[in-house]
């Protein structure tokens, strides 16, 4: 490992970090808000880097994940008073583990395309429940609740005040992304990597490939969980919308846009998306998504890699 | 009129041919030997357009056709027999001549005829024409791959290896077909592992090693003199 | 329990039909996979914008069969156009990307309708009306008319496939592409046509819908689901295993509905795809696994 790519872009990460600490003190309310969904979509995305970036395994089910941990947090935020924070954050990390755990038996067993259409099978029957199970999940309205405040017992409560809230989830997707990185450049994140160039050769070597699967997609659910209960957290309410499969479709938009297998591609992806968007809306209002869509579908074609792609290999050392 | 010059061939990264260079003239057999592996199939799909030449020419008829689509050099005149016959399982005999007999510019009477013609050479397609192709024999699909190539009425076969896993009965076929094929003036270049039948049938023989032609002589000589053959084959 | 027979009839005929409609919409998406390995996703939209041209035309003629063919034939159109320019250069590569590319497309498609035909649903009316007397209910003939039209194309599409002149280069294709080009065949030529094929059927099934539940720009969300469903049951690439397993699911969500609400229903074909893909992973009607 050479130092030189790495001094640079440690001097890169700090130049981002900073930007989005000072971002909610100087941007008005709109774009504050803006950025801290970006950072949310963009852990969603990350999460499911692990996946398809670097293990190889398409899966349109993501909005499962996401969806449970929102609703998890839900639960944490309308059963248990005072709310808690942390009982949040545990309650949706165990809500989108517990589908996590179905989705990884799956992914050991099936490959590619039936992997993924069963990942948007999955969703789906997420979605069904969710919106039929009225007296439960609220239905087609969704769950609102208030917001938690920040509490340490004995050392700090606080009430989230719109910019708190932006550094409270900016430190969660840092912290996850660096963990993240520090997984995906450790042992077992090359094996992944090989699993994703050459599945039988990584069987053929000796390693198991089932385990390792198994764990990337435990991995990828409870980060995308986390993404949830963040979602839920700033938004106080978690709605079926969320759980469709068309979101976990963006999710794989943003991925692509990107670049798959950098973790900050998915990132860059989804701001990528989310300023078109608004770019667009002002041309084309609702129907954004007819220029973002041929955007999306002529990079596929023609830049695979995504934005970000030309970085992988340095940012993958 | 059939001419490939130094023709580099990858798949993915490895370098399979290094600068492959072999002539075909109307209505010759042309022999192609060599070990297993040494690149004789490569250079036929090559040729084919199954695979795309990094570097050489190659040109049929006057045109330059390296790279050029497969459908197109059948178009052509070029037929392709692989090597694992790759006849069309779940159509039947007759399903599997029409694929190269249903061609744009043929009157009925003359695919009639045709037919006919390829009936008469091989009997027992007639016999089971209307039968999947996946039933029939080993030899039965490498009679029904040439037939099928006879169909598009070529000008040169590329025949791989036509004799592989036959019983010593049928390629004494093979040779009477090869035979039929010349004496219709059909062109034939000829892979083969068998290197009796190729000296038998051959006007020329080129030898390859390693994917590069080290040795070519008419068959005439190797006949006579066959201590080449045993320096590249080991035979 | 015992559930009443003619409920039982009722919903044994509902499923049938539903099933058809299915089988035409699926019918096309396993073709397509069988041939050149691409995943359409846009497939629903497909279905959807064919439902829409449908009312459109029929709308101006005021007749349901000139609606019909204007859709099949508008939309398959459409479907050669996707294919060559967005599909072809994407021959080789990564199954994923045409994935991809397909969602891409639907993305748009959708969103297109939606701002081409507004939010409001659009009407087509059913060319013959009126109810034959089944138990205690008014069944409407319409619904046969539909099982009966989506049969006979399907079996049109057969018929062309066995015995049809170009039948023969469709079915060499999807068996073995490169041998087929070896033969002269234009393959190429042969994966637009097969796509545009796909694509009439897909917009012939959204015009035959219509009438029933009306024409939205979502109704091709739910049919694709379904659609993709019954084409890894029935096994992919295989057109007669996709028909026994639409009518399958069809029945099988027909019977759910009895007990639960119908947008519940869908997961027992949920279900069944699961299971499907655990125990019988080449389709559930493949006999031995290929």
């Amino acid at each position: 490992m050479t130092t030189r790519p790495a001094r640079g872009y440690w001097i890169g990460f700090a130049v981002v970090l900073a930007v989005l600490v000072l971002a909610p003190l100087v941007l008005p309310e709109f774009w504050r808000r803006f950025v801290t969904e970006i950072l949310i979509w963009g852990l969603l995305a990350m999460s499911l880097d692990i996946l398809i970036g670097y293990t190889g395994m398409v899966s349109f089910g993501h909005s499962a994940f996401f969806g449970l941990g929102m609703y998890g947090a839900a639960a944490a935020l309308l059963t248990v008073r005072p709310p808690n924070l942390w009982l949040a954050i545990l309650y949706g990390l165990v809500g989108a583990g517990a589908v996590a755990v179905f989705v990884a038996y799956f992914s050991t067993r099936l490959r590619d395309i039936y992997f993924a259409i069963t990942t948007l099978v999955f969703s789906q029957i997420f979605y069904v429940i969710i919106f039929t199970w009225t007296e439960v999940t609220g239905g087609e309205n969704g769950l609102g609740f208030s917001q938690p405040a920040f509490a340490i017992p004995g050392v700090v409560s606080a009430r989230f005040t719109p910019v708190t809230l932006h550094w409270f989830v900016l430190a969660v997707v840092t912290v996850s992304y660096l963990g993240l990185r520090r997984i995906t450049q450790s042992p077992f994140g090359m094996v992944l990597q090989s699993i994703r160039e050459n599945e039988p050769r990584t069987r053929a070597i000796g390693y198991h490939v089932e385990r390792y699967k198994i764990v990337a997609v435990m991995l990828s659910g409870l980060f995308a969980g986390l993404a949830g209960v963040l979602y839920a957290l700033q938004n106080k309410f978690a709605a079926p919308d969320f759980v469709f499969f068309l979101v976990s479709g963006e999710v794989v938009v943003f991925n692509v846009m990107g670049g798959m297998g950098t973790l900050v591609g998915p990132v860059a992806g989804a701001a990528f998306f989310f300023l078109l968007r608004e770019l667009f809306s002002r041309f084309f209002t609702e129907y954004y998504l007819i220029p973002v869509g041929i955007i999306f579908t002529l990079m596929v074609i023609f830049v695979p890699q995504g934005l970000l792609g030309f970085l992988r290999r340095r940012l993958n050392q | 009129m059939l001419s490939v010059q130094n023709v580099h061939t990858y798949y993915g990264k490895s370098h399979i041919l290094h600068g492959v260079s072999i002539d075909v003239s109307p209505g010759e057999v042309v022999g192609l030997l060599g070990r297993n592996g040494v690149g004789k199939s490569t250079t036929l799909k090559t040729i084919m357009g199954l695979i795309r030449p990094s570097e050489g020419t190659i040109t049929f008829e006057g045109r330059s056709v390296a790279g050029a689509a497969p459908y197109h050099l059948a178009r052509l005149g070029i037929a392709y027999v692989p090597e694992d016959r790759r006849i069309f399982r779940l159509l039947s005999v007759l399903e599997n001549l029409r694929t190269g007999l249903d061609r744009p510019g043929v009157e009925p009477a003359r695919r009639d005829a045709l037919l006919e013609k390829v009936y008469g050479r091989f009997p027992v397609l007639r016999e089971r024409r209307n039968q999947a192709g996946g039933t029939l024999s080993g030899g039965e699909q490498q009679m029904l791959a040439i037939a099928r190539a006879m169909m598009l009425e070529p000008k040169i076969i590329l025949l791989d290896e036509p004799t592989e896993g036959l019983m010593p009965r049928m390629v004494a076929q093979i040779h009477e077909i090869i035979d039929v094929l010349h004496g219709d003036g059909v062109a034939i270049l000829l892979v083969e592992q068998n290197v009796r039948l190729t000296l038998e049938v051959s006007s020329r023989v080129y030898i390859m090693e390693k994917g590069v032609v080290r040795h070519h002589a008419p068959a005439a000589d190797l006949r006579r003199n066959d201590a080449v053959i045993h320096q590249y084959l080991g035979v | 329990m015992t559930i009443p027979f003619d409920l039982l009839l009722i919903q044994v005929i509902n499923g049938i039909v539903t099933g058809m409609i299915l089988a035409l919409v699926a019918s096309g998406l396993t073709l397509i996979f069988g041939i050149m390995d691409v995943v359409n996703f846009a497939h629903g939209e497909l279905f959807m914008l064919g439902a829409y041209l449908g009312s459109t035309v029929f709308l101006t003629t005021g007749n349901f069969w000139v609606a019909l063919a204007a859709a099949a034939t508008g939309i398959g159109l459409l479907g050669a156009v996707i294919q060559t320019t967005t599909l072809r250069p994407l021959l080789g590569r990564d199954p994923l990307t045409t994935i991809l590319a397909t969602f891409g497309l639907s993305l748009v498609l959708q969103n297109y309708a939606l701002w081409q035909y507004g939010p409001v649903p659009r009407k087509i009316n059913e060319p013959i009306t009126g109810h034959f007397s089944l138990f205690y209910l008014e069944y409407p003939w319409y619904r046969l008319l539909v099982a009966v039209l989506s049969a006979a194309i399907i079996g049109g599409l057969w018929l062309f496939m066995k015995y049809g002149k170009y039948g023969i280069w469709i079915r060499a294709t999807t068996q073995d592409r490169v041998m087929a080009a070896a033969m002269g065949i234009p393959v190429p030529l042969v994966h637009t046509v097969v796509f545009a094929i796909g694509a009439a059927m897909a917009a012939a099934s959204g015009v035959l819908f219509g009438p029933l539940t009306g024409v939205n720009h979502a109704m091709g969300l739910d049919f694709i689901l379904r659609a993709f469903i019954v084409v890894v049951v029935g096994g992919m690439g295989n057109l007669g295993g996709s028909i026994l397993a639409a009518i399958f699911l069809s029945l099988l969500e027909a019977f759910a509905s009895i007990w639960v609400s119908p947008a519940q229903a869908v997961i027992v074909s949920f279900v069944v795809l699961i299971l499907t893909l655990l125990f019988r992973p080449t389709g559930l009607f493949v006999p031995t696994p290929k």
